[in-house]
């Protein structure tokens, strides 16, 4: 990455009290990420990858307690006062979630919501604050945009509803946008097109993204970085390509093995990978895939292994014991 | 009717659907959940229904197994209409049948313990003795990978969605089913549960001898298990096939754009340009003559005027489409 | 669709609970006067206390003395007497009439969110349609024409309370009845009977049950205002109501005659209330995180 970080997020640590303990959320996380950038987030539910996008949003439950610094364009989010925040995070930072049912109102219209965004953060009248809107919904594919701006979220479509939020999170051409799980909820078709306007987007105004999900196969062709998040903690982060071409990380090739591939023959037996997710609240001494982990041994068990950086450039990993093989994408 | 027959495998099918129609009323118009949908499955096969939400096919599923009364056509289970049945004879056949569903915790009662849960099925089938049970229940809560001492008096909330699920995996099971419906069973799994459920599923096909109806929206996942594959869009049949031929030559362009909207976890292959036009049309309105023709780049006008009846294309392969791909 | 639960919100919302262990003192305070009050009510014959018919003409209104703890009324009765006895009054209409509204509202409930369709427009429209009565008038309406006494008056506060419990099981049932487990006991070939007793009836008593304790609380007073009208219990039978009605025409000389049915009353009515309040708190969270 050439060139001034536009975030840095640096030795992040978020802890949540619970009824059943002290649960790491995130466990002392490092990213950059450029302008201009794609940075891809890969983890199953519990690995922290949620969490780490609020504290960069400093949206925390209030009992959280954040340690760390998030550098934004220059400046600490965490120490920053909450006017100034609350400015930074429509015009700056914009995020997309996975529900959009959810993070739409269901009791304001579509206009309502998307002028309100744009006369807040822009300071237009309502006029012409509503031919903007009309001119963001058509940009993200909406058809008839007039008519839209008074329907409410109930009647639009899944993938409708995710425009409209993509819409309203572009209004104010945000620097960095974060996209949480965007395409979880949606269809395999609409989730390409719903990828896709994003991807357009990105490259129309040279903003950053954050892309957090689930599927490596959504990161495969759409980011340029990776970090691969297990227990709260970043433990595997690489370029895509070197990433997927040289996995070192034993928990990254295993994810990529459990996925059923669409040329594999039918009935090939998956290769799964054994045991739970790790339970945040009782976090183990060790490593925290050591229980499900094929090369598991006893210095695995002992110490939890740093982040070292591999001998190609910008690949680094946090295991005793990695892959030398290249694992790679086989069918 | 004779397309009916174009779906029949060549063995004697464990089940028939023929014609089956669903439709409900919301408020004063009506949703055309399922439209004239006939497929046969024969005894020790999977067959993968797939369709992206909305297609109809957690409705076809119900409908088959008399959980959702259809409103015309048949289902005949082991030559046993089952539309036909009612009450005391209805409920004799269910132990022949299960479904698993997609949300493994709410398919559990939050109030009962396991071991309850698991036996519910058998005292309901009339199992009188208590030790007999308890000693299914053993069997079957094993046989799924789970440890029946440390399960069976704990509630469901103090599992993981993984364990949910092949706890109700095993109550599909004590009764020793002919037929299993799985209706999504990997969708609110995480990634790593999945490929573990999904062999598991596999090795207990093979172990009880079952019969699979593998309802999914997730193609690579479908392909995994079935033999053959069912793909169903706003309510119809699109194509119907053995597995691996559906995947590598696709008959219908609703199929090939499934399949071209798949993410390739691989950076080499570019995502597909230009994938797919539009959304699906609300299944209270369904397009006239075959119900893909607005976001097919192969439809015309006699597409909006006919609807196209399964037939065949290869061997053993079927589609419903009047410009097929092959 | 993918729903990936997040682990660490569900453990956010699995820690509600501890709210309730903040209440603590006041639960168990509430729990612990509740226990004291059914207690005397039921233990009134054996206990020490003088009758609460005796009248002392020459000892009336007197204040507290060693005789009578509480001391006496305009009658010359012994006040702690009449409210340990008429504790039994307002407690038996108290909670024998929300009983007439838990069992067979909540059965219409049930039976209504369950079967919905016509019997379920039908349940709900009677249910609208006794809401509609005026109770008042209601409550007059019998008592003048079946007569007062403590029966009529539980059986009428029951069946005004019916419409109440109907709801809270209905709308419990609905969403029940639509979650996977009970389409899975279909499946299996269960009966209705057995599903609505086995499945979905451990889930629907605890809310219903909580708002039992409400309706404790309401219908106490309901039945204390009532009888203050001298509308509810006939004479000489005397609940907390009749004495506070009675209490009012020496409010001047003697304004402890009034208050110390209402303290006793309010006491009670805020310890249902606290113990109704946490029962529901308790089981709001755990149908959540599920």
């Amino acid at each position: 990455m050439s060139g001034p970080a536009l975030l840095s997020i640096e030795d992040v640590a978020v802890e949540l009290p619970t009824a059943r303990g002290n649960l790491r959320a995130v466990d002392h996380v490092d990213l950059a990420l450029g302008p201009g950038q794609t940075l891809g987030i890969v983890g199953e539910s519990g690995c922290g990858k949620t969490m780490l996008s609020r504290a960069i949003l400093q949206l925390l439950p209030k009992k959280a307690k954040l340690s760390g610094r998030v550098i934004f364009d220059g400046q600490d989010l965490v120490r920053l006062k909450a006017e100034a925040l609350r400015k930074l995070r429509a015009r700056s930072i914009a995020v997309v979630f996975q529900d959009p049912m959810t993070s739409l109102n269901p009791v304001l219209t579509i206009g309502t919501q998307l002028i309100e965004t744009l006369q807040e953060h822009l300071a237009l009248d309502v006029a012409a604050a509503r031919r903007r809107g009309v001119e963001l919904l058509a940009a993200v594919g909406i058809p008839a945009p007039e008519q839209r701006l008074n329907q409410y979220p109930h009647q639009l479509s899944g993938g409708m509803r995710q425009r409209v939020a993509i819409a309203i999170a572009l209004s104010c051409e945000p620097k960095l946008l974060i996209a949480d799980e965007p395409t979880t909820a949606l269809d395999v078709t609409i989730q390409a097109q719903i990828l896709d306007l994003l991807a357009r987007e990105q490259r129309r105004r040279h903003m950053a993204m954050i892309l957090i999900t689930h599927d490596l196969g959504v990161v495969a062709g759409r980011t340029d970085e990776v970090a691969v998040m297990y227990a709260g903690r970043v433990v595997e982060r690489a370029p895509t390509r070197a990433l997927f071409k040289n996995m070192q990380m034993p928990y990254t090739a295993a994810l990529l093995a459990a996925i059923p591939k669409i040329d594999a023959a039918p009935h090939t037996p998956l290769a799964a990978i054994p045991g739970r997710p790790p339970d945040p609240t009782r976090p183990l001494k060790g490593c925290s895939f050591a229980p499900r982990c094929r090369y598991v041994s006893d210095q695995c068990l002992r110490g939890k292994p740093a982040l070292t950086s591999a001998e190609a450039e910008g690949h680094s990993y946090a295991c005793f014991h990695p892959l030398t093989i290249a694992a790679g994408v086989s069918a | 009717m004779m397309h009916g027959n174009a779906t029949t495998a060549a063995r004697d099918p464990l089940l028939k659907v023929d014609n089956l129609v669903v439709e409900y009323p919301i408020g004063t118009r009506t949703i055309h959940a399922v439209s004239d949908v006939s497929l046969a499955i024969s005894r020790g096969e999977t067959l993968g229904l797939v369709g992206e939400s909305g297609c109809g096919k957690s409705t076809l599923g119900r409908a088959v197994l008399q959980l959702r009364r259809a409103t015309s056509g048949r289902v005949l289970f082991d030559g046993e209409n089952l539309t036909a049945l009612q009450g005391d004879a209805l409920r004799k056949m269910r132990p022949r049948m299960q479904l698993i569903f997609q949300d493994p915790i709410a398919s559990l009662n939050p109030r009962r313990r396991i071991g309850d849960i698991v036996a519910e099925p058998l005292l309901i089938a009339g199992y009188k003795d208590a030790k007999k049970r308890q000693e299914l229940v053993n069997e079957v809560l094993s046989a799924v990978g789970l440890d029946p001492a440390a399960v069976v008096s704990r509630l469901p909330h103090e599992f993981s969605g993984g364990q949910c699920q092949r706890i109700c995996i095993a109550r599909a099971l004590v009764l020793n089913p002919e037929f299993i419906i799985c209706d999504e069973p990997v969708s609110a799994l995480d990634v790593s549960i999945r490929a573990q459920i999904l062999n598991l599923l596999e090795e207990m096909k093979q172990r009880f001898g079952l019969t699979l109806l593998f309802i999914a929206h997730d193609l690579a996942v479908v392909k995994a298990v079935s033999d053959r594959v069912a793909v169903m869009y706003l309510g119809r049949l699109c194509e119907v096939g053995p597995s691996a031929q559906l995947f590598d030559t696709p008959a219908h362009p609703y199929t090939a754009l499934l399949i071209e909207a798949i993410p390739v976890p691989d950076p080499e292959v570019r995502p597909a340009e230009r994938v797919a036009v539009g959304e699906p049309p609300s299944p209270m309105a369904p397009p006239s003559g075959c119900r893909f023709r607005t976001r097919c780049p192969r439809a015309d006008a006699r597409c909006a005027a006919e609807v196209p009846e399964l037939r065949s294309v290869a061997a053993g392969q079927y589609v419903a489409c009047h410009h097929p791909l092959i | 669709m993918a729903t990936l639960e997040l682990q660490i919100t569900d453990d956010i919302a699995s820690s509600a609970p501890q709210g309730t262990r903040r209440l603590g003192l006041l639960f168990w305070a509430a729990t612990g006067w509740l226990i004291f009050i059914l207690a005397a009510a039921i233990l009134a014959p054996l206990l020490p206390l003088p009758s609460p018919t005796d009248m002392d003409m020459l000892e009336r209104r007197a204040p507290i003395s060693a005789l009578h703890w509480l001391g006496t009324d305009a009658l010359g009765r012994d006040e702690l007497a009449r409210v340990v006895y008429g504790a039994r009054i307002s407690l038996t209409v108290g909670l024998f009439a929300p009983i007439i509204g838990l069992t067979i509202g909540g059965a219409l409930g049930m039976l209504a969110g369950y079967f919905r369709g016509r019997f379920e427009s039908f349940v709900v429209g009677s249910m609208d349609v006794l809401l509609a009565f005026p109770p008042l008038i209601l409550a007059l309406a019998v008592t003048a024409y079946l007569g007062q006494s403590i029966l009529n008056l539980t059986c009428i506060l029951g069946v005004l309370g019916i419409p109440a419990f109907m709801r809270v099981a209905r709308a419990s049932t609905l969403t029940l009845a639509r979650r996977e487990f009970v389409i899975a006991a279909q499946a299996l070939g269960a009966t209705h009977a057995r599903i609505l007793l086995r499945e979905l009836l451990p889930n629907v008593a605890l809310p219903l049950l909580a708002f039992f304790l409400l309706g404790v609380a309401v219908t106490i007073v309901v039945e204390g205002a009532l009888s203050f009208l001298g509308l509810g219990v006939p004479p000489p039978i005397s609940s907390w109501g009749s004495m506070i009605g009675e209490g009012r025409e020496s409010l001047e000389i003697a304004p402890q005659l009034a208050f110390i049915p209402a303290i006793a009353m309010f006491l009670t009515v805020l310890a249902f209330n606290l113990v109704g309040d946490t029962l529901r708190a308790l089981t709001d969270p755990r149908q959540g995180a599920l």
